[in-house]
This record gives structure tokens, sequence and C-alpha cells, in this order.
């Protein structure tokens, strides 16, 4: 089993598309929508994880450069020096997709499998304990 | 009925019972307001937020010439040296003069408490008394003479949660707020809150010894827009901004755990600042005003562009479970204050006090109860 991080790109003409349609039924790979952003009529882009098995998933996304769509791999990723950290969650505030909040004890939680790595909350961090690993 | 003096007895015999304002909320609740009153000795409040209205008072010493300091930087951040030959301030909202936004007063005062080397650079017109006209070297907290801390406003009794009406992100001293009303932030301790616990100032005034970034410190005048005649609840506690204190320590026994340099982005530089006040428990009264929860404590919302006005407020309990309702909408709430060391205070006072090894003071005279707030009038030149 593989999973990748990916955003994918649509361009005016590829919003029609049924894309994940198309890579599920062909290489059995499944998908879980983490964040979508699209303007009908306009472009748009969809950040996803897409997993299955290694070779299906090489395939499909090698069938994504096939037909023409633009895709990013996720290789980087959120960290945060928890030591340093304290927690006055001024990072939540900007946080797109619910990763970062405040647990019942009013500390700051980080769930990595909901990061975008859209990295506002590195501009955000009053005290600059949040960065980008590669 | 208790004195101050009977509850300092209690401390240096380390028999004195002291709790946290959050503490205080159940004991009460279990055990009724009179025998409370009569148990317990202490509420001990703490905060740890960004407070701008922040900074230090340093003396460096003469140097061999001597120098009348004038122009001086820290840092390379614009520290204030109108004052006698070698007294400077340093304001934590200051900013570097060659990194901008991602340094400045705060940092300087962080790393000063770290004990680093901080570099000093002065120039003066040089006089008959103080010939020498530049100097350049480094300072630390072991080789000056005073370093204190004096912040002209702390502890803000309350104050309001901020929003963005307009279609685009703006940069503020309330955080980052998103464009059409996407988040909302709001900066408090809540029920820990000093000045909260005490609504009128019965114990809390000039004179009064506090937790102030780690240290021993006191409260040293009302601070800056003090503004006690704020709209009240029927509990007592300010629906809007209201008192705040000044309050100063020595910098020199201070810890970079509660006071840090903070950056606000496309807005500039603060502090963090830890600050904790006992509260004693001289009756029932007083323990009652302890015993505020955060779903009491109201706070009015804010377009910080300035564009629009609401008649609409929050209690800190909606504020904190992460959204609350506006225009029909769920909105995101984010806070700007940390709670886990504002916790942290409390319970370092606590033991502080436990272990007798801090009394509380009477306050010399009591913080203004009447007050105003002017605006800045646009007055034309004569």
């Amino acid at each position: 089993m593989t999973k990748e991080k990916i955003k994918i790109y649509y361009t005016k003409n590829q919003l029609s598309r049924p894309i994940t349609y198309e890579l599920v039924k062909k290489f059995d790979v499944m998908f879980n929508i983490l964040h979508a952003d699209i303007n009908y009529g306009s472009e748009g882009n969809l950040i996803t994880e897409i997993s299955g098995q290694d070779k299906n998933v090489r395939d499909a996304l090698k069938y994504l450069n096939e037909v023409g769509i633009v895709y990013k791999k996720y290789n980087k990723f959120i960290i945060r020096d928890e030591e340093e950290c304290i927690d006055c969650g001024a990072c939540t505030a900007v946080c797109p997709s619910g990763a970062l909040t405040m647990n019942k004890q009013d500390e700051l939680q980080f769930d990595k499998e909901k990061c975008l790595v859209c990295e506002l909350c590195i501009k955000a961090c009053p005290i600059g304990v949040i960065d980008v690993e590669l | 009925m208790k004195t101050i003096a009977e509850i300092n007895d209690k401390i240096k015999k380390g028999k004195a019972v002291v709790v946290t304002a959050e503490e205080v909320i159940s004991i009460v609740k279990e055990k009724g307001l009179k025998k409370a009153a009569a148990e317990i000795d202490v509420v001990t409040t703490g905060t740890f937020g960004p407070m701008c209205s922040s900074g230090a008072f340093i003396n460096t010493g003469h140097s061999n010439p001597p120098i009348k300091m004038q122009n001086v930087t820290l840092n390379d951040v614009p520290a204030y040296a109108g004052l006698a030959a070698v007294d400077i301030f340093i304001g934590a909202a200051e900013l570097s003069s060659t990194q901008g936004m991602q340094y400045g007063g705060g940092h300087v005062i962080e790393d000063f408490i770290a004990g680093k080397d901080i570099k000093l650079y002065a120039r003066s017109h040089g006089t008959d008394c103080y010939p020498r006209k530049e100097i350049l070297t480094t300072i630390n907290k072991y080789n000056v003479n005073q370093a204190y801390m004096y912040n002209p406003r702390n502890a803000y009794q309350n104050y309001p949660a901020a929003i963005n009406s307009t279609n685009k992100t703006i940069y503020t001293y309330m955080g980052t707020l998103l464009p059409k009303y996407g988040n909302i932030t709001y900066s408090t301790a809540g029920e820990l809150s000093p000045l909260i616990n005490d609504p009128y100032y019965r114990t809390i005034g000039i004179g009064t010894k506090i937790f102030l970034g780690g240290a021993i410190g006191y409260v040293s005048w009302q601070g800056t827009q003090h503004n006690p005649s704020q709209k009240r609840g029927e509990n007592g506690v300010p629906t809007s901004l209201a008192g705040t204190i000044a309050v100063t320590g020595d910098l020199k026994d201070m810890s970079t755990r509660y006071v840090k340099g903070a950056r606000y982005h496309n807005y500039g530089v603060s502090l963090f600042v830890g600050i904790g006040i006992p509260i004693p428990i001289l009756d029932e009264e007083m323990l009652k005003y302890t015993t505020i929860s955060n779903k009491d404590i109201y706070t009015p919302l804010v377009d910080k562009s300035g564009n629009e006005t609401y008649d609409v407020s929050y209690n800190y309990e909606q504020l904190r479970s992460g959204s609350v309702e506006f225009k029909g909408k769920q909105v995101l709430t984010a806070p700007l204050s940390s709670l886990p060391r504002a916790r942290e205070i409390a319970n370092t006072l606590k033991d502080w006090i436990q272990h007798s090894n801090f009394t509380l003071s009477e306050a010399v005279t009591p913080l203004p109860r009447e007050d105003k707030i002017h605006k800045l009038e646009i007055r034309e030149m004569k």
C-alpha cells in the first residue's frame, strides 16, 4: 500500500472531466479529499490523498501526466517545536483545514493528516516555532 | 473576616490554604460560599498574553571617557535615551532598523533576560562633561546597573474579540483576520485573569506585590487607558475594555518562560508578559468575586477594519468552544493568549505562597475607581 498527498490543478477545460472517477475505475485507488477549491467555468484545485497498491498509485499518477493534468506531490511537512510552543493559539486562526486546533486542555493540537501544507501558520505564529520540513 | 496580616501569618507558618482562580469555582460550588470563605486564604490568578505597552529601563554604567547617549540602538532596535546620560528605555513594540518586523524591542528584552550579549550603539553631540561622541559595545544583564521592566499598561481587565468585514485579509495586533468574517480572535485568560477576579479593585492596588515574568514585581500605578467606569454586568465584571495596571519588576530575576518576544505578521512586534496576582480572601464577598467563570464574562465583537459596528457580545465559554454564530453562520474562533501558561503562572504563585516564599502586601493606595477615557481630537493649529 502507498499513500500520496497531491494537489491537482484544473484548467478551465479540465473542470468538466470526472478525473477522480476515472482514476478509481481504472486503477482501483482510493481518494480522501482534504480540500477543494473549484470555481466552475474558470479553474480550481483539489488537495487529496490517493492510496492503493504501490503500482496502482504509480500508474494513476502516470495517467494524470498522460492526460495533461498538472499535479504536485506534497513532499514538505509542517513541523512545530513543541518544547518552545506556548500554546497561544494564534495559528489556529488561519488554519483552513482544522489541522491546528485547541484541545480540551487549551493546548495546541496538530493533526498532520489534515494539514494542507499551506504554510499560513508559519507566518501567523508570533514566536516563530512553526516551520516546513523538506 | 480575615486581614492580610492574618493571612500572612498563616503563609509564614506554611498553613495558608491557596487555590487557583480555576480551582476555586468547583470548591465553592461543593462547599458553599460561607464554609469555603472560612477555609480559603488566597486565590491565585494568572495571565500570559501579548502586551504591547511594555518595556524596560536599563542603566548601562558609564564608559571612560563618558558619553551622554542619544540615538541609542540595542541589537539595532531604537531605544529612548532622552533621560540622564546612560539611562535608556527600550519599548516592546519598537521595530529593528535592520530586520524590520522580524525582531524588535520585545525580543531585545527576552534576549537580555536570557543573559545574551546585546549590541549597544549610541551617538552623542558631545559635551564638556561627556566628551565621547560614539560608542559601540555589548551589554548583558551581568554588566549593567539597574534593569527593570516598566510596563505602562498590562493585564487589561477585558478585551473585545476581533473580526474582519472586508473582502481582503487584514493583519492586526489581534492576529491575521480572514476576509468576509472568516475568523474571530480573542485574547484573555478569562476566569483566571487577575483583574476579572477583583472587578472593583478592592485588593489589587498601587503597591500590590505580584508575579511578574517569573520574578516578584509590583503594581506601580494605574495602567494607561485605565477605565474603571466601563459598563459592568450584575456580577461586577466589565463588559468591555476596563481596568489596567502599570507594573514593574527586576528584569535580571525574570525568566524567558514568562517573558517572550512576539511578532504579528505584517503588524509588528510585541511582548508576551506573564502576570500572576494573589487575591486575599478577606471575606465572602471577595471569594464570590473569584468564583467568576468563563460563561459569565462577556466581551463585545469589534470589526478591526473599522467599517462596521455590532451590538454583539460573546462569553468566553462560547469563544473558547472553537466557533460562534455570527450573521447566521458559524465562525471559527481562535485565542491569542496562552491559557496553559496562565494556569502555570497561577499554580507557580500558589506554590510560592504555600511554601512561604511569597507573602501578600496591602495596597498602598487603591487604583482609581472612577475615571474616563479621552479621545484625541484633531484640533486646528493656531
